[in-house]
């Protein structure tokens, strides 16, 4: 039976929490009638009990990486060490008003300092801010700061060249950013077209955007000749740190010539996804963008004391309030002090090691439109057999589901045909690569014989291909109270 | 091996089938010149145990609210968060789940996004809310991209009633876009409507205040969404959630985009997020929300079920011209919100907010009657206040601070001239005695 | 199919139909199979100007948003209420009853510059 919404479970006079009355005296209304709330709120009625089991049921609606293999390209769904949730659960570290004075919190600005620190030695780049929360925002942040620093030179430039396999975040931030996003094609390799970049490099490019390894899960082999060519031209090269776990320990952005970079804490350093959110996105950048970067900075005087420093004139100023993604930052700082050097380089050989794996099992099945030495992750094509027999990406993803897997990051990049993007990451089994390979050759076999089963799938579960279009045309978004309270109980 | 999946032994049969012999081999395609030689230079790992002992330390050298009496607010607030928002955020189950763009993998998450998002609309008397953005803070700006895309206009106002950050945020925001950005000031504490009228004109997309703002003064904002609305500009308000358990809704007088720091719903404090940009609007500019929407719709069977709408307006799938750029969200922290607002009830919301109104009322008539302290303004307020204090500020606040008391925001940590004066917030927590406390403290 | 002979055709798989000095503006059937189903579009209104090769509203599936780009410049006349009410009407006669806005053209020898039926469906080949 399916789960109702909270609101049919409403009963009225229900409460789940109560407030004790007021201890102070009653002198009246603290407020004029005329500010008052005229139309009466209504929220559902309920106890605690059917709060609790409502939320229960619904999360055990979910697959979550607890419980499924998440094969999610660019996603990097590693497992979520549960001692970090304990560690950045603390009340002394939840319990912090954010405007408490330094000396209250040395505890957390200490923490902040050292992930600074540890930032700074995985990317190599020496400057470094932990306030963007999430990674589009770092993007947009680094954006801002390469603008900020032609302002600073007299110069204001137009471009930023994005490559056409680019996740959609990168041209979005270009045009809030206020630049306009130019496409650089990808040769045959799947590597960023070098003489397509040439074509683009003049006075007017700002930048450019460059994941690595890229969408393709490839290494762009030719990074420093690119970086050193931007900057022939006086322009910056900002990395989009999403596949970082391919590198850790690896080789470093900073020593590739790299401006900047972003880094998705809740991909490369394990901080959980919950359902879409929060994240947090700190960037690293070059020595010369130090005096831009948002403020305030986290800082360790000569005491040993650790305090937040305003920006100075240069500052492009705050991208969020307060301070930053402090309970994920705390996360991620466990995660990286528990792994140490060695440990972060071993993420990184086995997140490639599994992809790698589990590509030479796949290929055989779909194809495999770039052979190119894969790091991380690596994308299939199912264009073949949607031309052999109607089945596309789509659904084998549903039909994924059907075996308890989450379906990899489909249509992503742009620049393959009906695309499957695999990352496995470093914390899944053999076992678990191996039942991937079975299930995904049996679904193509399915496919050829019977692909009715396909377009329909998934079939195992209590919802299936929820109606998209009528979704968009009637946009329900919202639950229209009835006027007479209906009565479910459970 | 920490968080490996594969034991060493199995690493090297898989390599073996690669036909490798060593994991360096792995990273063939990475040119030699660019390879580190050796380990990161970072501190070595730590066992679970170690790591424990380790943050423990570093945690004991924090001072959290619960050690002392807390008085801070500006936008984030010690509420009562209830045991069960904290447990079943922490479920497995509702931690690592991804974004819910595979429907059928993800009707946990989407209805509970589709609940949330009705709540929300509700609180604040409007017809839709989108499903989280990254705080308060980064919502109001991105309220000021959308008023511009709707109206067309370039010029956004903004009183300076609203929070100090806020407006950073918006200058940051805009700068590299056609925007100009016009702050009008305030006379007792109120936003100047005089000088609003000067500056508004049909180039205006939208004016932005705040409620309680920053001062926590309930401004009458009627007047100025009937001059917003004449001109054809958006009003745009950012609005204390909890305020909404008493103060009546924006929805109530007409204001067009508003906005708001979710953090007092059942979020912690956590010296700076993660918190929860709340958004809601009118239906008629839904297609320019920012943000994901959930929606409810049917399955090929005929069922009820809930997916992801509108996507094509966000940047995976229109990129550069996406309503915003925005990916992660604070999913989890819309969860907690939506907990929150389901224990507490439309009553029990009235019940906080009332109680946080009558505390701060009582502390403020006491105060008043201090010799050398005052309410800086008359103007009606929520649970938040100015107080004027005839000696620097930072004295008082260390007088407080020997009592174990944290009496409020220093207002020179965002106007330095204003070296005397302290905001003060007071919530349901704060007891009698507590408050009496912080009476006895300033006294001597 | 061919595409209508009494039209001429943009690259951005818009299509234009002139009488006098009146032209009517849709999608041509191409655009329709790309886009899939319609959920929603935005189209000016009358007295709206329209720039040749600009966008002037868009139109929207459960997969993308695109623009619809003017085939020709001048004023609006009349918005096709029976579409923006109901998307999918589009789908059923995007060359008749789909039509989209007929406007006034403040320079008709804009319409040499589109392509003829079958320039446009030689464009598709490739």
């Amino acid at each position: 039976m399916p789960e109702p919404l909270i609101f049919n479970k409403s009963q009225r006079g229900q409460r789940g929490i109560r407030f004790p009355d007021s201890d102070v005296p009653d002198t009246g209304p603290a407020l004029p009638e005329r500010l008052l709330r005229r139309r009466p709120l209504r929220l559902p009625e309920v106890s605690e009990r059917s709060v609790v089991r409502h939320i229960t049921i619904l999360s055990r609606e979910n697959f979550c990486v607890d419980t499924n293999f998440y094969p999610l390209g660019s996603c990097t769904m590693k497992y979520s060490p549960r001692c970090n949730e304990r560690l950045a659960s603390l009340p002394e570290f939840t319990d912090v008003h954010p405007y408490q004075d330094d000396e209250g919190c040395q505890g957390t600005l200490e923490i902040l300092w050292r992930l600074q620190e540890l930032l700074k030695e995985i990317t190599g780049l020496p400057a470094v801010s932990l306030q963007p929360a999430a990674g589009a925002h770092g993007e947009l942040t680094a954006l801002l700061i390469f603008a900020a620093w032609f302002r600073s030179r007299g110069e204001k430039r137009k471009t930023v060249l994005v490559p056409d396999s680019a996740h959609g975040t990168n041209p979005a931030s270009c045009r809030i950013a206020g630049f306009e996003a130019v496409q650089v094609r990808s040769d045959a390799h799947g590597l960023v077209d070098v003489a397509d970049f040439e074509s683009h490099l003049d006075g007017s490019v700002a930048g450019m955007m460059l994941t690595c390894p890229n969408t393709l899960g490839l290494f762009e082999t030719r990074v420093a000749e690119i970086a050193r060519r931007l900057h022939d031209v006086g322009a910056r090269l900002y990395i989009d740190g999403a596949n970082l776990n391919a590198i850790l320990g690896i080789t470093r952005p900073g020593d590739w010539g790299a401006d900047a970079i972003h880094i998705n804490v809740h991909k490369t350093f394990s901080t959980p996804h919950g359902g879409g959110g929060p994240g947090a996105g700190p960037i690293c950048v070059a020595e010369d963008l130090g005096p831009f970067l948002p403020s305030p900075t986290v800082e360790q005087a000569a005491t040993g004391i650790y305090h937040l420093r305003p920006g100075g004139d240069q500052s492009i100023g705050r991208v969020r309030g307060f301070l930053g993604q402090v309970g994920v930052l705390i996360r991620a700082y466990c995660y990286i002090r528990r792994l140490g050097g060695p440990g972060l380089r071993r993420v990184a050989e086995n997140a490639v090691l599994n992809a790698r794996y589990l590509r030479e099992r796949c290929r055989k099945d779909l194809d495999l439109p770039y052979n190119g030495e894969c790091m991380h992750e690596f994308v299939l094509s199912a264009k073949e057999l949607k031309d052999a027999c109607g089945v596309r990406a789509l659904d084998i993803a549903k039909r994924l589901i059907d075996h308890g897997i989450h379906p990899p990051t489909v249509y992503f990049p742009l620049t393959v045909e009906e695309a499957l993007m695999i990352e496995p990451t470093e914390t899944e089994r053999r076992r678990t690569l191996d039942f991937f390979a079975d299930v995904l050759h049996d679904i193509v076999a399915e496919a050829r014989k019977t692909p009715e089963l396909l377009h329909e799938a998934p079939h195992t579960t209590a919802v299936s291909r929820p109606d998209e279009v009528r979704a968009a045309r009637e946009l329900d978004l919202h639950f229209d109270w009835p006027e007479r309270e209906p009565q479910i109980h459970d | 091996m920490a968080y490996l999946g594969n034991p060493p032994y199995i690493q090297e049969e898989m390599l073996h089938v690669l036909g490798l012999r060593s994991h360096a081999d792995l990273f063939r395609s990475v040119p030699e010149a660019l390879r580190l030689k050796g380990d990161l230079n970072v501190p070595p790992m730590m066992s679970e145990m170690e790591l424990d002992r380790h943050v423990r330390r570093l945690a004991a050298r924090n001072r959290p609210a619960a050690q002392t009496i807390s008085f801070l607010g500006a936008g984030v607030y010690d509420h009562f968060i209830p045991a069960a928002v904290e447990l079943l955020a922490a479920r497995g189950e509702s931690i690592t789940p991804y974004t819910p763009y595979q429907a059928e993998a993800s009707q946990g998450t989407l209805q509970t996004l589709y609940e949330y998002q009705t709540m929300i609309a509700d609180l604040y008397g409007m017809e839709v809310a989108n499903a989280s953005l990254y705080d308060g803070t980064s919502a109001a700006a991105e309220a000021a991209l959308m008023a511009r895309a709707i109206t067309r206009r370039p010029k956004v106002i903004v009183s300076q009633t609203v929070h100090p950050e806020t407006i950073e945020c918006l200058k940051t925001y805009l700068v590299n876009t056609d925007a100009e950005l016009v702050t009008v000031p305030y006379r007792e504490g109120c936003t100047d409507l005089e000088i609003v009228a000067n500056v508004l004109d049909d180039q205006t997309a939208c004016i932005l205040v705040q409620l309680p703002n920053f001062f926590g003064i309930v401004e009458e904002t009627d007047k100025l969404v009937e001059m917003a609305h004449a001109i054809g500009a958006l009003a745009v308000a950012s609005v204390n959630p909890i305020s909404m358990g008493l103060l009546r809704a924006p929805g109530e007088y007409g204001v067009d985009i508003v906005v708001g720091e979710g953090q007092p719903l059942g979020i912690p404090m956590n010296m700076g997020g993660p918190y929860l940009g709340l958004m809601a609007t009118r239906r008629e500019f839904v297609r320019q929300i920012p943000g994901r929407l959930a929606a409810r719709t049917v399955d090929r069977r005929g069922n009820e079920s809930f997916c992801l709408t509108l996507q094509t307006r966000e940047q995976h799938i229109r990129r550069e011209k996406a309503t915003s750029n925005i990916c992660t969200n604070e999913g989890l922290m819309a969860l907690r919100a939506m907990l929150y607002l389901s224990l507490v009830g439309a009553e029990g919301l009235a019940e906080v907010a009332r109680l946080c109104a009558a505390k701060a009322h009582y502390l403020a008539r006491r105060l008043a009657e201090v010799k050398g302290f005052e309410i800086r303004y008359a103007a009606p307020f929520f649970n938040e206040f100015v107080l004027q204090c005839d000696q620097p500020a930072d004295r008082v606040l260390a007088r407080l601070a020997k009592r174990g008391i944290c009496g409020g925001v220093l207002l020179a940590r965002f106007y330095p001239q204003m070296d005397s004066r302290i905001l003060v917030a007071v919530t349901e927590k704060r007891t009698r005695d507590e408050l009496d406390a912080y009476i006895e403290a300033v006294q001597q | 199919m061919a595409s209508p002979m009494d039209c001429r055709y943009t690259a951005t798989h818009e299509w234009c139909r002139a009488d006098g000095d009146m032209a009517a503006i849709g999608l041509t059937q191409h655009a329709v199979n790309q886009l899939t189903d319609l959920v929603y579009v935005d189209l000016p209104g009358p007295g709206a100007t329209v720039t040749a090769g600009t966008a002037c509203g868009e139109v929207e599936s459960v997969k993308a948003v695109s623009e619809i780009n003017a085939p020709v410049s001048g004023e609006v006349l009349q918005r096709n209420e029976i579409v923006t009410g109901e998307p999918a009407n589009i789908t059923k006669d995007p060359y008749g009853h789909g039509w989209l806005i007929k406007v006034r053209m403040s320079s008709p020898a804009e319409l040499d510059a589109l392509m003829d039926a079958a320039a446009y469906d030689a464009s598709l080949e490739d």
